[in-house]
Formats: C-alpha cells, sequence, structure tokens
C-alpha cells in the first residue's frame, strides 16, 4: 500500500516535471530570440566583462516584460572567453551551435578578433561594448562588426589635440603597457604627435606591467625633459609611474585613456591622481535613460555598475531594436537596420555608420580635481 | 652622472624587493631541491593580509606607526602559517616521489592560491596604503630616493645580515646547514629532517611577507597576481646568485635589478625581461652553478 | 580510543584551517568605500569541510603508504593492472577498435563546438608527446616550450602576411623552424644540469614572447595577426562547420603520426640513449654516447611537434597575438605529461584529455574551475605522483636456453 503510494507519487512529480519540460520547451525552443553573450566572465578580467552581462540582463529583463520583440521572449546564453583569442574561438563556436541570433561582444579585441570570422561565417552580427582597436571597423573585413564605444584612434587623436592645443606642450613622451589596447593607442597617440609638426616625440617606451618598481622610467622621462606625459594602458600602472613622478617632484602634465578614467585610479593613486587628464566616453550624467540604468542596476544587484556598464547596455538595446525594426533575425535586414535606425540609449541617440562605428559615441578629456573627475571644456 | 646615480639607487631598490624574496627560494631549495612555485603566492598573500589588517585598524580609528607594526606582523605570522601548512600538505607527502612531482604540486599550489584569494576577495586592483611614514630628513633627496626605497634597503640588509648570523650560530640554523649538506646523514645524526624542512618554510615565508608588505607600500596597490611576475624574477635572481647560498640571492637581486635599470635608462624598457633573462644565460653558460654557487663534482 | 584520537587530530586541523583562512576568507575590506565585510559563514564552511576532509586525507595517505609497503615487500604484483590491461592483446585491441571508430564518428555524433574543444585537446595531445621527449625520456626539465608553439604560430601567420604561403606549405616549415629554435636553444644550455636548465629555459620561452610583444615592424605587436586563413582542401571552399570537421580529422592524423614517430623512436637507438641520460649523465657518457648530440636532438625533435602545432593552432583561431604564449600554457603542457605519466604515451595522451577537456566542462564552476584545476594537480601529486599510467620499463628475457632445452625434448 504504502510502497504504490510512493510510486504514485514519484509517476505523478515525475510527469509533472515532464509535462512542464515539454511546456517550457516548446514555449522557449521555437520562439525566442537568442542573444548570445560573450566577454570576460571570469579571471582576472572578469570586472570588465561582467557589467555588460548585467547590462543585459536589465535590458532583457523590461524588453520581455513588456512582451519582447517581434512578440518572442528574448533569452540570454552567457559564456565566458577569459579574453583569450584560442577560449574566444571555442566561445564563438559554442554560441553558434546553440543557435544564437546575435552577439553582444566580445570585450576585448584580441578576442573579438578571433571569434569574428566564426560569426561572419554563421552570418550572425557581433555588437561589442568596448573592444575598442581601430582595425575592427577600419580595415573592412569585419562586416558583421559593431560597438558602442569609439575607437582608440578618436582616443589618442583627443589626447594629442588637448596635449599640444591645449596645454601648449612642445616634448611630447608616450608611454605604453606592450598590451594590445595601450600600445595600439599609443602609436596612434605617436603618430598624430608627429604629424602635427608642432611638438616632438621625445621619448616612445613600453613599461612592464606587474614591475616592482618604475623609478628608471620614471628617471628618463625626467631627463628627456618631455613636458606631457601621454600614456596608453590600465590605471593600475598608471598610479605607479604619477606616483613614483610627484614623488620625485615632477610636475610633468599626465595625459591617459579610458583605461585610467576610473574612479579606482583616484583611489589608488590618493593625492598624487590630483591634476591628471584622461579621455573617457562623453559625459552621460545627465542624461535620464543613463541614470535610469544606473538606478535599475543598483536595485537589482545592490552595487554601482562597473566598467562598460552603459555600453552593454546601448548594445543590447541597439541590437533588439534593430532586430524589431528589421522585423526579423535576417543578417542583412539586421545590419541595415542598424545603420539606418536611431535608438535612445544611455550614451545618447545612436546609430552605426557603415564600417560599425557608433555615430554619436564620443570621448571628452576629464581632469582630477579635488578627487573627482570633472569634464574639461 | 647624476642620472647614472639615479639609475643605480632605483636599481638598488629594486635589487633589493628580488633579493628579499629570492631568500625564501634559495633557502627552499638549498634544503630540498625544490622549486617552490608557491613562493611567490605567500608573498602576495602576505601583502594581502597585511592589507586587510591594516585597513581595519584604520577603520577602528588607529593611525601612524602602530598600524604599520601590526599589519607586518600580522602579514608575517600569517605568511608563516601558510608557508607551513602547504609545505605539509603539497611537499611532504612527496618526498620519495620522483623529482618532477613536488614540482608539479608547486605549480598546483601556485594556481590553487591565486584562485583563493580571487574567490576570496576580488580580481581587481586595491589601493595599499603607503604604511611607512615619509622621514623627514630624506626631504631634500625625495628626487632621487623616497622613504620608502630607503626602508626597502635597509629592511633587506638588516634582514640579511640577522639570517646570515643565525643560519651561522644558532642550533636551527645549524640543523638547516646540515640537512641541506646531506640529508641521510643529517637524520642519522639525529636532526629531524621534518622540522628542519618545516622551520625553512616558515622563515622563508616570514621574509616573503615582509618583502610583500615593503612592495605593496611602495607601489600602492595589490591583487592576487602580483605573486606571479616577482616571484619569477626573484627566483632568476636566486639562480643567478647560485641557489641554495644567501650572498648570491641577494647579490643575484642587486645584479638583476642593476640590469634592468640599466637597461631601462640606457636602452628601452622595452626589453628589460630580455636583458634580465639574456644576462642569466650567459652567467649560466660561464659559471654553470650560478655566481656563488658551489659546483658540485659528480661522483658516480 | 584510535577514533577518540581520530577525532581530535581532524578538530585540531579544522580550527588550524579556519584560523588560517581568518583574514583572506571571513574579511572583506572595501576600500573605497570604506566598510568591512565580515562573513562568518565562510568560517563555518571551513571548519567543517577540512574536519571532514581530513579524515578523507589520512586514510588516503594511510592506503598509500600501505600500498608501498606492500610493494616493497614484493607481496604485489609490481606492474599496474593498467598496464597489464595494455600489453593483453585480447584486451586492447577491441577497445582500440572501438576507439578509433568513435574518434572517427565523433564529429558527426557532436556539434561543431564538440568537435572544435576536441581538436584542442588533440593539439594538447601532440605538444604533450612533444614536451614529452624532452622532460619523459630525456630528462631534461623544459619550462619555457611554449616557445616553439609561438615560433610555429608566428612562422604561418607571418609567412601567409607577407608572402602569402598557405598552410600546408608552412606546415614543414613550422616543423623546421621549431627544429632550428630548438638546436638554438639547445646549444647555451648543454652545460646546464636539473633546475638550472629549467629556469633557462623559462627566460628564452619569455624572451621569445616579448620579442614578439615590442618587435612591431616584424610580429604586428601586441594587436597580434589577424585573419589568417583556415588550411584549404584542394581548393575548395568549405564551411564553418565543414572546416571545424576537417581540421578535427587534420589534427587526429598527426596524432596518430605524432604516435607513430615517438613510439618508433622510443625504441629506436637514439631513444634509449635518451634514457640512458635521463637515468645518469655520466654512466651515459661512460657508455660512449655523444652527450652533446644526444641532448640535442631530444630538444629538436621535441620542438618540432611544438612547431608543428603552432602552424595548426593559428590556422584554427585565425588569429594570434602573443598573450597565448605564455608561461602558463608551458607550465599547463608540463603538467600534461606529468600527470600522464612521464615517459608514458598512452600517458600523455589521457593527460591531455584530462587537463583539456575538464576545464571545459567545468565551465558552469566558471570561477571555482582554476581553483580545482589547481587542487587537482596537487592531489594527483600526493597520491599518485608517477602521474595516471607508469612508465614501465620493458623487462627482456632471455630465452635462448628455453628454446634450446625445447628443441632437445623434440
Amino acid at each position: 500500500m504504502k510502497q504504490s503510494m510512493i510510486r504514485k507519487t514519484i509517476r505523478v512529480l515525475f510527469g509533472a516535471a515532464l509535462l512542464t519540460a515539454v511546456c517550457s520547451g516548446s514555449l522557449f525552443a521555437a520562439d525566442t530570440i537568442k542573444l548570445g553573450i560573450a566577454g570576460a566572465h571570469s579571471g582576472d578580467l572578469a570586472s570588465y566583462g561582467l557589467p555588460t552581462v548585467k547590462a543585459a540582463e536589465l535590458v532583457v529583463k523590461e524588453i520581455n516584460a513588456k512582451g519582447g520583440v517581434l512578440g518572442r521572449q528574448v533569452e540570454l546564453l552567457t559564456e565566458d572567453d577569459v579574453c583569450k583569442p584560442e577560449v574566444a574561438a571555442n566561445t564563438g563556436t559554442k554560441l553558434v551551435s546553440k543557435g544564437v541570433h546575435a552577439i553582444i561582444g566580445h570585450i576585448c579585441s584580441g578576442a573579438t578578433k578571433a571569434a569574428l570570422g566564426i560569426y561572419k561565417d554563421a552570418k550572425l552580427i557581433a555588437v561589442s561594448p568596448s573592444a575598442t582597436n581601430p582595425e575592427l571597423t577600419q580595415s573592412g573585413q569585419y562586416p558583421n562588426f559593431y560597438r558602442t564605444i569609439a575607437s582608440d584612434d578618436a582616443q589618442a587623436r583627443l589626447e594629442v589635440d588637448f596635449t599640444i592645443g591645449t596645454l601648449k606642450a612642445k616634448k611630447i613622451a608616450v608611454l605604453h603597457d606592450k598590451g594590445d589596447y595601450g600600445k595600439g593607442l599609443a602609436e596612434y597617440a605617436k603618430k598624430f604627435a608627429e604629424d602635427s609638426k608642432k611638438a616632438s616625440v621625445v621619448l616612445f617606451e613600453g613599461i612592464t606591467p606587474g614591475a616592482v618598481d618604475y623609478s628608471a622610467v620614471v628617471q628618463k622621462i625626467k631627463r628627456s625633459g618631455a613636458e606631457a606625459v601621454i600614456y596608453g594602458g590600465y590605471h593600475p600602472e598608471a598610479s605607479s609611474i604619477v606616483s613614483q613622478m610627484r614623488k620625485r617632484g615632477m610636475k610633468t602634465h599626465f595625459i591617459s585613456d579610458d583605461g585610467v578614467k576610473d574612479d579606482t585610479f583616484i583611489k589608488v593613486a590618493g593625492k598624487y591622481a590630483e591634476g591628471v587628464y584622461a579621455t573617457g566616453p562623453k559625459d552621460t550624467t545627465k542624461n535620464p535613460l543613463a541614470i535610469a540604468a544606473i538606478e535599475a542596476h543598483k536595485k537589482a544587484y545592490g552595487s554601482d555598475p562597473g566598467a562598460f556598464f552603459l555600453n552593454g547596455y546601448a548594445a543590447t538595446q541597439a541590437i533588439l531594436n534593430a532586430i524589431e525594426k528589421a522585423g526579423s533575425t535576417d543578417y542583412a535586414a539586421v545590419g541595415k537596420a542598424l545603420q539606418n535606425e536611431f535608438v535612445e540609449t544611455p550614451l545618447g541617440k545612436i546609430r552605426f555608420d557603415k564600417r560599425g562605428d557608433a555615430i554619436g559615441v564620443g570621448f571628452s578629456m576629464y581632469q582630477v580635481r579635488k578627487g573627482v573627475y570633472v569634464e574639461v571644456k | 652622472m647624476e642620472y647614472f646615480l639615479e639609475l643605480l639607487l632605483g636599481g638598488l631598490t629594486r635589487g633589493s624587493i628580488y633579493a628579499l624574496i629570492a631568500l625564501g627560494y634559495t633557502m627552499v631549495y638549498g634544503i630540498i631541491e625544490l622549486i617552490n612555485f608557491a613562493h611567490g603566492e605567500i608573498y602576495m598573500i602576505g601583502a594581502f593580509t597585511a592589507l586587510i589588517v591594516a585597513s581595519v585598524l584604520t577603520m577602528s580609528g588607529m593611525t601612524g606607526l602602530s598600524v604599520l607594526i601590526l599589519a607586518s606582523v600580522v602579514a608575517v605570522l600569517y605568511a608563516a602559517a601558510y608557508g607551513f601548512t602547504v609545505e605539509k600538505i603539497a611537499y611532504k607527502p612527496l618526498r620519495q616521489a620522483p623529482r618532477l612531482s613536488p614540482l608539479i604540486s608547486a605549480i598546483g599550489m601556485s594556481i590553487f592560491l591565486q584562485n583563493y584569494v580571487l574567490i576570496a576577495q576580488t580580481s581587481d586592483f586595491l589601493p595599499f596604503p603607503n604604511l611607512i611614514p615619509d622621514l623627514p630628513f630624506m626631504e631634500p633627496y625625495a628626487h632621487i630616493m623616497g622613504s620608502t626605497e630607503l626602508v626597502i634597503v635597509l629592511t633587506t640588509t638588516v634582514v640579511t645580515v640577522i639570517l646570515t648570523l643565525f643560519i651561522k650560530f644558532t642550533r636551527i640554523g645549524k640543523a638547516m646547514r646540515a640537512t641541506a649538506q646531506d640529508r641521510g646523514m643529517a637524520m642519522l645524526a639525529g636532526v629531524n629532517v621534518n622540522r628542519v624542512i618545516s622551520n625553512t618554510f616558515i622563515i622563508g615565508s616570514a621574509l616573503a611577507a615582509i618583502g610583500g608588505v615593503l612592495i605593496a607600500s611602495h607601489i600602492g596597490r595589490i591583487n592576487f597576481y602580483i605573486g606571479f611576475l616577482a616571484g619569477i624574477k626573484a627566483f632568476t635572481a636566486a639562480v643567478l646568485g647560485g641557489i641554495g647560498s644567501i650572498p648570491g640571492a641577494v647579490l643575484g637581486g642587486l645584479i638583476l635589478g642593476w640590469t634592468e635599470s640599466f637597461a631601462t635608462g640606457y636602452v628601452s624598457s622595452d626589453y628589460e625581461d630580455v636583458f634580465a633573462f639574456c644576462l642569466l644565460v650567459l652567467i649560466l653558460i660561464f659559471r654553470p652553478a650560478g655566481l656563488l654557487g658551489r659546483s658540485t663534482i659528480q661522483k658516480v | 580510543m584510535k577514533i577518540l584520537a581520530e577525532f581530535r587530530k581532524s578538530l585540531i586541523i579544522s580550527l588550524w584551517f579556519m584560523l588560517l583562512t581568518f583574514p583572506i576568507l571571513v574579511i572583506r575590506v572595501n576600500t573605497i568605500e570604506k566598510i568591512v565585510e565580515w562573513r562568518w559563514r565562510n568560517m563555518a564552511f571551513i571548519g567543517i569541510g577540512s574536519f571532514l576532509f581530513s579524515f578523507v586525507w589520512r586514510f588516503m595517505l594511510e592506503r598509500r603508504e600501505r600500498g608501498r609497503k606492500l610493494a616493497e615487500a614484493g607481496a604485489v604484483e609490481t606492474r599496474p593492472f593498467s598496464q597489464r590491461l595494455l600489453e593483453d592483446a585480447r584486451v586492447y585491441r577491441p577497445v582500440l577498435a572501438a576507439l578509433a571508430l568513435f574518434a572517427v564518428a565523433f564529429p558527426f555524433l557532436f556539434s561543431s563546438y564538440q568537435t572544435n574543444i576536441m581538436t584542442t585537446a588533440l593539439m594538447y595531445v601532440m605538444l604533450g608527446l612533444g614536451l614529452n621527449i624532452v622532460v619523459g625520456l630525456a630528462g631534461l626539465l623544459d619550462l619555457g616550450y611554449v616557445a616553439f608553439y609561438a615560433v610555429g604560430a608566428y612562422s604561418y601567420a607571418l609567412l601567409n602576411v607577407h608572402f602569402g604561403l598557405g598552410f600546408w606549405a608552412v606546415l614543414p616549415v613550422g616543423a623546421l623552424l621549431g627544429v632550428l629554435f630548438g638546436i638554438l636553444l639547445g646549444f647555451p644550455v648543454l652545460r646546464l644540469r636539473g633546475d638550472y636548465l629549467a629556469i633557462v629555459t623559462l627566460g628564452f620561452g619569455e624572451i621569445i614572447r616579448l620579442i614578439l610583444e615590442n618587435w612591431n615592424e616584424f610580429s604586428f605587436g601586441p594587436s597580434g595577426v589577424a585573419n589568417i586563413p583556415r588550411p584549404g582542401l584542394f581548393g575548395i571552399s568549405l564551411s564553418l562547420s565543414e572546416a571545424t570537421i576537417y581540421l578535427y580529422f587534420l589534427m587526429l592524423a598527426l596524432c596518430l603520426f605524432t604516435v607513430f614517430v615517438v613510439n618508433r623512436l622510443q625504441d629506436s637507438r637514439i631513444g634509449r640513449a635518451w634514457i640512458a641520460l635521463r637515468e645518469d649523465e655520466v654512466a651515459c657518457q661512460a657508455m660512449g654516447i655523444d652527450k652533446t648530440k644526444t641532448k640535442l636532438t631530444a630538444f629538436a625533435l621535441g620542438a618540432t611537434w611544438a612547431g608543428m602545432v603552432g602552424v595548426i593552432f593559428a590556422a584554427k583561431t585565425t588569429f594570434i597575438n602573443p598573450a597565448s604564449f605564455t608561461f602558463l600554457e608551458s607550465a599547463m603542457i608540463l603538467s600534461i605529461v606529468v600527470l600522464g605519466g612521464m615517459g608514458s604515451i598512452v600517458g600523455v595522451i589521457l593527460g591531455a584529455f584530462i587537463l583539456i577537456l575538464t576545464p571545459e566542462y567545468l565551465r558552469a564552476f566558471s570561477n571555482y574551475r582554476m581553483l580545482l584545476f589547481g587542487t587537482t594537480m596537487v592531489l594527483m601529486m600526493v597520491f599518485r605522483p608517477q602521474g595516471i599510467v607508469t612508465n614501465v620499463r620493458r623487462i627482456y628475457r632471455f630465452r635462448g636456453r628455453e628454446k634450446n632445452s625445447e628443441t632437445a625434448k623434440a
């Protein structure tokens, strides 16, 4: 008697589970729009990749609550690439074989390059929130690539113009961290500075990230007589170099990029951060959509969003909007919609040019004043 | 000339840092012939512990020298405890194993400890408070050498002297030397070899923690990955000087520091590591046992 | 009484670990917001976890010791079970046939993603077998093996960009360059022994990577080389999934070729010279073996495979940059060799599959996978330091007399 009861319960439970599985399967499998989110979600660069995942989750939650896109619910498939090209190739294949309709990502330029070929063959569009390598849009080899962030050369241009035009520096030292991002940026800065003929590049060097001491390089800057240092790289090394420069009483201007325009930089460098210039995405603090997005993040996750959050938010909105406008997930139609239809995002009203760069996304110059980044007008 | 002097002092600081970490490598290697890859991670854990203790103390209202001393002491104790535990788990069961097994175990331990800190704490860089106060008498020389640098160089000197005396004259030191020379014979002479090895790990790890606190103060930031590069460089320094020899580790550290500093200053920092490794290869070609290492004669 | 003592031991260990992990695991300081977070729950986990785990640990250690004592006493057969299995033709023939069938059917049974990671695993099999020559057979600890891998990858990428050479043309070039660099590294380290050798090879690996990173005019620097073509098949253009399958079979064939060659090498004159060198350098020289030549061939023949796999790596990912060739990669390949069992071909193959596929399938654990990876390495070494498959030296029995007696009988 007892046994049959148990058996019955099991059967009922099993049946129910099967039923839900079938139901949910039929509900989702055929009809959802699958969005792949690829980027560094674990390891040392996770802090660059995870905010985009959260941004996409927020956007999708909102859109799904309103009935989805084209009457279909949106489903997210997140895959980790730890910012390594060889892993990104696997990640890309995995997303393709899971049947995604578009990709948000990747986060790092190298990983993006490795995965884009796979997406190109599968006729899928990728929108990156953070891959800034100029080649991605300028080489013409990646017609399926779009991004909601400006490319490195635009940033380098702004840095050089500011250094020569506003700061009136004649001798510039250009440093970088030997990385993909930093060195690429520094090379553009060097080229632009030399082309302008108004200033000379007196020093061009790569520093070793993670080294225990930067005094030799700092002495070298001092000896070169540079009036301004343009640094391409991220905030950890920048804070060490600035601190050592200031400790040695050097008043040389320090101009850097959006890898440094991070509040952590100010906290780490402390009083030595004062007066440092850094380029960063245009000020969005007054954009109501940006305020709303940040509020939503605080409510859902209980903390301030991290790097590239707004870019990730805008990327998700842009691709979903394009699918909606195109009326399908067809490659050509969505591409056309991305290029022609404006979309309201936290970064402003954007659409994309033929190469895939966002129109309406740009950089401003900021300076650390009294412990906060203030836009320099 | 002033430029040369600046580079010389910069190299001295850098070299002292390498030397401080290299001491731990060289001691462990001298006793059990193992490249302790996890040593760099012990250094990182020392720095993290110091940061955590210092932050908690600062937030509860303490300031000044007492924070530095307390944080350093706790960091040293904890690093020693970690070193001791790592040896017990990952190396001690492998005394009889083939030669490469402890090395793989060490690499595994190093990966484990990195990820342990990554998960338990954060992957971001954390600002490390400058615990070392600015010394007023160094003010006029600030353009060539700061107070932190001075403290680093002095600490390394003092630690090396104490360590040398310790190994030369104390009972534990003598037991260590005996074990290094011939483990089997030391055992027969009544030396508790297991305890000697534990002691070596404890001392080496404590030194790494001192290095961790000093370097973190100097650089001003830490994350879970700082141990890796510092560890490799320190190991290079230890081999350069002749692994197993304490003055060798210091000499190796200084030579490495100066090479990098001058390579950066007169050539380019692009290739500072290339110079460092090329120097290593060159020295080892002409002196295969390192600068101060004893070349053992092979007996059949 | 014994149980009580065990209990007390575990209790002490548990307390020790709670104390040890206290600052890192319990306290989290947000220095930016100036908040201290106390996570006492973690401490409870560690306490209970280490308490239970210490029992298992001691039990396993005891079992290992018992096994060793029995082996010393000669009570058990020294040849492990796996080895006997491998030598028994009735067992290994059907297993091999089934494996071959599975390998051939694999890309048609699973998605192209699965095929892709299987190709990656096969690449590491080949790398492991190559390093096995240097470390497992010749006993030269090489921590910079990744350098040859990089040489291969960049030779394809750069020859393709500058001269438009195709995959098949570069594959032998990659192998040759591997040999060349192997000898290049071999010369300066001839006199070095043991760990001095290790650190120099590590330095060599770093030098190659740094040159690739800094010498923009030559290697395009850290931004790498993109759009490297996939291998061609008589000019037929392949779709992505077809290309994946093609690459898989290519890799499978190369792996078989490697296994064949390495197996033959092991039994050859040079292979025995390597093993002799590993066992005792002085005795080996006394036997009239040319040490210089033997060491150089070990480096050169080991590097060949890495050079070839490098070419395939570049063709597979279609994008390479120096960041893929770090020391960690060398450590990974070395772990494959040691974990699988030094000197054993089957072991290296198993090791590669375990180390490459586990993290891939552990993706769900994302943050914890490297932690588990490190733990596995330590545990493996503690409980099975000889690797998964023990390499047993071939035993030759003198059969002459038996034969004679047989003929006498007849």
